[in-house]
């Protein structure tokens, strides 16, 4: 349609079709070229995810075909890695819609006081992850942190947050939703403005209790929304890396290494460079199947919204 | 709608102000700290009443930190510089590259355009790592480690797809009718584009801008890997100073505040397109 109309407009000055051919693709070509000079590396970690390659040994480097990937299944550091990236990612997300949709219901209705509370709440989501771990490191120091003042107030002797393996998880998936939830709510809130009016009316004229309008009307009728905003948190936790590393550096121990921790220390720490390309390209494949989706849903609700604004 | 029961409406005002505690607490406190002395700071109970000072402040801005064990120098302005410097270049850059693709995939639906930018996208989801291990080689072949055009380029990755993507639904909602009128005129396609297009998606244009910024400046990875002290931004810098500063808490909090203070001022000047920005569009705010 578009280029139907552009032509009937173009046709006094139609002498050069070339050009008029070429030029979406020359208005394009820098951004893409921009881009290309880094997928190239790219290929490079699927090459360096088949070799034996340690830059501590470089005479040991050799083509090894699929043996770091074979490798990882008797692994446990492997296993490890799995788990806490998945314990993670559901932690984080889970709490984050339940708490950013609890809240953007609070916030629904368009007034001065809700307008300023949601501005306010936005916040967090514009400080660096790296520096809000950093914030809740300051609050949460054993000798004057706020935060284990409080928690030895309510009976919690030498609580000790992220530096002990049975609450690190805890600790960074506090940040995690300190800094996250508010995208949750605002894109939920987004969600709930746009909602078409008339169901709610009826049910209120009728009577219908509030669990049931709730369960019923909102839920459903929010689920486009839920699942994007659910698939796109997904896909940036399961890669978390700023807030776990600048927080504990996937400590103590092994307790916090997820995918980009673990891979990070294999290269920078124990200068494996094939293992490191490997456990990468596994989380690769798993963010390339989730981002599918996402865009799948993702664009089926921005033709929405462009269709009703 | 309902009428709200007095016992709902303050339910929810209890609510909305345990959330607010939540979410806003920690910057009150880390504020609070960075006005403190350390003895304050590490006074038991922790307490609202102190006498402010701003020496942390003098501290960090003159770069030199009075320690116990002598004169510790500080770069942590040159961070925050880097931070600006890096941020605002890749959001300039991405503004040059991505506006007339923006506007291409917008107004001609051409073959490959639909490939091209959902290639461009993708970016956005994968792993930074992986990118980056390999790319440290390259750049340590052809000089570019530690090199603000070669953090530039690589934040592309960040800046490009996010003002892509957003001045592109910008460009779609300009009905076509007037840049037609204004080439029956006798105007080139050039001068439509830069006269007509690019001024009426101008806000749309801003505000992707300022929301690139604060994603260039929020991040951490990218430098991580490919600068050191002379060329990291605030979010390297701070983890570093952490370390080196030991136990010069007051001096920590401020110099997070100062990283966080820009981000945040750009933030209340988009509010209005947050929404759009963090969803690529995706919800109409």
């Amino acid at each position: 349609m578009a280029t139907n109309a552009l032509s009937a407009v173009d046709h006094p000055g139609a002498k050069r079709p070339f050009l008029r051919v070429a030029l979406p693709y020359l208005l394009s070509l820098p951004a893409l070229l921009v881009c290309i000079g880094i997928i190239i590396p790219f290929f490079t970690a699927i090459y360096y995810s088949l070799q034996r390659y340690n830059l501590a040994f470089p005479q040991m480097r050799g083509f090894i075909w699929f043996q770091n990937y074979v490798d990882f299944f008797s692994d446990p550091a492997f296993w490890n890695t799995i788990r806490v990236s998945l314990l993670y990612t559901i932690f984080t997300v889970g709490i984050e819609l339940a708490l950013g949709l609890g809240i953007a219901m609070l916030l629904r209705r368009r007034t001065l006081l809700n307008d300023v509370m949601s501005l306010l709440l936005i916040m967090p989501l514009m400080i660096a992850p790296a520096i809000a771990a950093l914030m809740w490191k300051l609050m949460t120091n054993p000798n004057f942190g706020i935060l284990s003042y409080l928690a030895s107030l309510i009976g919690l002797e030498d609580f000790r947050w992220a530096s002990s393996p049975s609450t690190a998880l805890l600790t960074v998936v506090l940040v995690d939703v300190w800094v996250y939830t508010p995208f949750m709510m605002i894109l939920l809130l987004a969600g709930l403005r746009a909602l078409p009016k008339q169901p709610f009316e009826a049910a209120e004229l009728d009577g219908v209790p509030w669990s049931f309008v709730f369960f019923r009307i909102t839920l459903p009728m929010l689920t486009p929304y839920i699942i994007t905003a659910t698939l796109f948190r997904m896909l940036e936790s399961i890669q978390q890396f700023d807030i776990i590393y600048a927080m504990t550096q996937g400590g103590p121990g092994d307790t916090l290494m997820v995918f980009q921790v673990q891979s990070y220390l294999e290269r920078f720490q124990y200068t494996n460079v094939g293992r490191s390309a490997a456990l990468l390209m596994v989380l690769w494949v798993i963010t390339f199947v989730m981002s599918n989706i996402f865009i799948k849903h993702w664009l089926k609700l921005r033709e929405q919204a462009r269709g009703v604004g | 709608m309902q009428r709200e029961t007095t016992r709902s409406r303050i339910v929810k005002g209890v609510l909305l102000a345990l959330v607010g505690l939540f979410f806003l607490f920690p910057i009150f406190w880390v504020f609070l700290m960075s006005f403190q002395t350390n003895q304050d700071i590490l006074r038991m109970p922790p307490s609202l009443v102190f006498t402010p000072t701003l020496d942390n402040y003098v501290a960090l801005i003159s770069g030199r930190l009075e320690t116990n064990a002598g004169t510790l120098e500080i770069k942590f302005m040159g961070n925050l510089l880097n931070s600006f410097i890096l941020a605002a270049s890749s959001v300039i850059l991405s503004l040059i590259l991505a506006i007339p693709a923006a506007y291409a995939f917008a107004r001609y639906k051409f073959r490959l355009g639909e490939d091209i930018a959902f290639t461009i996208l993708s970016f956005r989801f994968a792993p930074p790592l992986l990118v980056l291990v390999p790319l440290l080689s390259y750049f340590q072949m052809i000089g570019l480690v530690n090199t603000y055009i070669g953090l530039i380029w690589v934040y592309q990755l960040i800046t490009l797809p996010l003002i892509l993507w957003i001045t592109r639904g910008y460009f779609e909602d300009i009905s076509e009718d007037i840049e037609h009128a204004h080439r029956i005129d006798g105007h080139g396609w050039l001068k439509t584009f830069l006269k007509i297009a690019v001024p009426l998606a101008l806000p749309g244009i801003a505000a992707a801008a300022l929301l690139a910024f604060i994603f260039a400046w929020n991040n951490f990875v990218f430098a991580l890997i490919l600068a050191s002290a002379d060329k990291q931004p605030v979010t390297v810098g701070a983890l570093a100073f952490v370390t080196a500063s030991g136990i010069q808490y007051g001096q920590i909090a401020a110099a997070l505040i100062l990283s966080i203070i820009p981000t945040l001022i750009f933030a209340i000047a988009a509010q209005r397109y947050l929404v759009e920005g963090l969803s690529l569009g995706a919800v109409k705010g």
